[in-house]
């Protein structure tokens, strides 16, 4: 369980999946990767991909739990699937917006 | 969060992408970031505070703002139009500083003991010397990029981009790898601009090509364009303007097969000028951008099809959005407000204010701008349609107080520029005994022989009495800046002068 925070960087502990936190649900919550829990970059990964949760993460995607209340952008993509208090995150479908710079 | 991650993602998904063209010479992704990460060593190695970049646009402005953001340092990309004088008070304002410089701009300039400059080549090299360290990111929420404003009205202002603003606009308007590899821009917005800045990033986030056009010029960017496969290009109204000039003068089709797409902003763009431009580029996607520096470039747009609705259309009500700048960013909240603070409805012309996570509304030295409620005054003018769609009306700072009634300038300009002997026309206030303050014109004429009597009578026949301008005065030219916004206050001191 942890308070997630808007901007902070999160790694997955049994793969190479990496996230930044775009919008932070208010409270503590467990956020998993591959089935394992999601630590701090400075610390060092450990344990073993759980084959239920290896649907594998997208670099560049967005994903949110069913009431967008949390929003990660995966910043490195892993062979791990996200979840949220063990509800697995869905990849938010993009708005199409045209490039203005 | 640190912007240097958008670079990071992308070097990541295509290390061999080419990300920027420019001068015939290309840089890929991964180089980019490893250009960008020995430049960030040198900047630490120097133990200053800013990095400030005066030089026209180059791969080097890139590697200078990823590296800036590596070494957790704010980048300064200065105006190298200003004079001498004006960039000796500006970066007297950013010491200690590392200057990348191109050397007849550092030449020419009193520098203070505290600014080591590095001429834009030798940075270069040094990011591409292999036997370069190569550090990771400073953590922390620095500032990303310090910009000075152009001063149109006073002083320039230290207008503060933090990561998180940058970051958010970037991840908030660009979806991650959507352009195709085939795909190019071209940027020719300088350096030290806004959409200079956010152009590198939502590009390089993008994954699309950067070419880059480092002094405007119709010819050349028409030949760039071609050379180049060009899909993509951001212009200035200016630039648009000048465009659509030669190609009225050339007489013939234009023949861009490649280019799909042309935003354009940093200004008031003219209605005729959109027009043309529609009726010469039948098949490119028109989008209009409005933003400010202080909110990390762009919080509306106007899309292709709001453009092609709006040319199309007979209701009034509809085709006048042509000359809107479209409706806010989805992660962006806009409101009109009088100037009490009520919130205003459809159609009433009050100030802008703007709220998201992209706004910054800081500046050095005077600190964040926001009220309790995250909200941003951009001191423009302006209304929203029962559609949302957002009209810009000039600035509140512009804005004459004849007796009490407040009257717009650009109102009275627009009936000045609708008589066939004006070219162009400014319209300011002036001290006034009577009134508090009355209304002057500087006017460009085409015809000479057209009285101010005229012009006078022309504004009283189709406005109140009180829009007529008590003084005219013909010029040869208004003061524009070089991305075409007018500077009132040279309008202003000509009339004090008098």
């Amino acid at each position: 369980m942890r308070v997630l925070k808007a901007g902070q960087k999160l790694k997955s502990s049994v793969c190479d999946t990496q996230v930044m936190v775009i919008k932070p649900i208010p409270g503590e919550h467990d956020l998993r990767c591959g089935g394992a829990s999601m630590i701090e970059m400075a610390d060092t990964a450990s344990g073993t991909l759980d084959p239920a949760h290896a649907q594998g993460t997208l670099l560049g995607k967005r994903y949110v739990n069913a009431d967008e209340s949390l929003e990660l952008l995966c910043v490195k993509s892993g062979v791990g699937s996200l979840s949220l208090d063990n509800m697995a995150l869905a990849v938010k479908q993009p708005k199409a917006l045209p490039s203005s710079d | 969060m640190n912007i240097v991650t958008l670079l990071e993602m992308a070097a990541d998904a295509f290390p061999e992408r080419t990300a920027i063209t420019c001068e015939g010479r290309s840089l890929s992704y991964g180089e980019l970031l490893a250009a960008a990460r020995r430049a960030a060593a040198a900047i630490r190695a120097t133990d200053v505070r800013f990095v400030g970049y005066l030089a026209v646009a180059s791969p080097a402005a890139a590697v200078a703002l990823f590296g800036s953001a590596i070494a957790g340092i704010p980048y300064v990309p200065l105006n190298y139009r200003l004079t001498g004088e004006e960039l000796a008070a500006l970066i007297g304002r950013i010491t200690p500083c590392l200057l990348v410089a191109d050397p007849d701009y550092a030449s020419a300039i009193a520098l203070p003991e505290s600014v080591r400059t590095i001429g834009r080549a030798a940075f270069l090299a040094a990011a591409f010397d292999p036997a370069g360290p190569m550090p990771d990111e400073v953590p922390g929420e620095a500032i990303a990029v310090q910009l000075f404003t152009s001063g149109t009205t006073g002083q320039p202002k230290a207008a503060i981009l933090r990561h998180e603003n940058l970051f958010s606009y970037i991840v908030g308007s660009v979806e991650f790898a959507a352009a195709e590899e085939e795909s190019a821009t071209l940027v020719s917005v300088p350096p030290y601009h806004v959409a200079g800045v956010s152009a590198l990033l939502s590009s390089v986030y993008a994954g699309r090509r950067i070419v880059q056009l480092p002094n405007f010029d119709v010819a050349e960017w028409l030949r760039l364009c071609r050379a180049e496969h060009v899909t993509n290009a951001f212009v200035v109204p200016t630039m648009l303007s000048r465009i659509v000039d030669h190609l009225d003068a050339a007489g013939r089709r234009v023949d861009l097969p490649a280019l799909r797409s042309i935003a354009y902003g940093g200004g008031r763009m003219p209605l005729p000028v959109i027009e043309r431009a529609m009726a010469h580029f039948p098949d490119v996607d028109f989008t209009n951008a409005y933003g400010l520096t202080e909110t990390s470039s762009t919080i509306c747009l106007l899309g292709p099809e709001d453009h092609r609705d709006a040319a199309a259309s007979a209701d009034p009500l509809i085709r006048r959005r042509l000359a809107s700048v479209g409706r806010s960013l989805p992660t962006v909240e806009i409101e009109v407000r009088d100037d009490a603070g009520r919130t205003l409805g459809a159609g009433e012309i009050g100030r802008i204010l703007v709220r998201g996570p992209q706004v910054a509304g800081e500046y050095g030295g005077l600190g964040s701008l926001l009220d309790a409620e995250g909200w941003f005054d951009t001191r423009d003018r302006g209304f929203l349609d029962a559609g949302g769609y957002l009209f810009l009306d000039g600035r509140a700072d512009d804005v004459i107080v004849r007796g009490g009634e407040n009257i717009s300038p650009g109102e009275v300009e627009e009936v000045l520029l609708s008589h066939p002997a004006v070219s162009d026309a400014a319209v300011i206030g002036i001290p006034d005994n009577d009134w508090g303050e009355g209304i002057a014109a500087a006017v460009v004429m085409r015809d000479l022989t057209v009285e101010p009597a005229v012009l006078q009578a022309w504004v009283r026949d189709r406005l109140r009495s009180s829009r007529v301008p008590q003084q005219i005065r013909f010029v040869d030219a208004l003061p524009y800046n070089e991305m075409g916004k007018l500077l009132r206050r040279l309008v202003r001191a000509e009339f004090a002068g008098a």
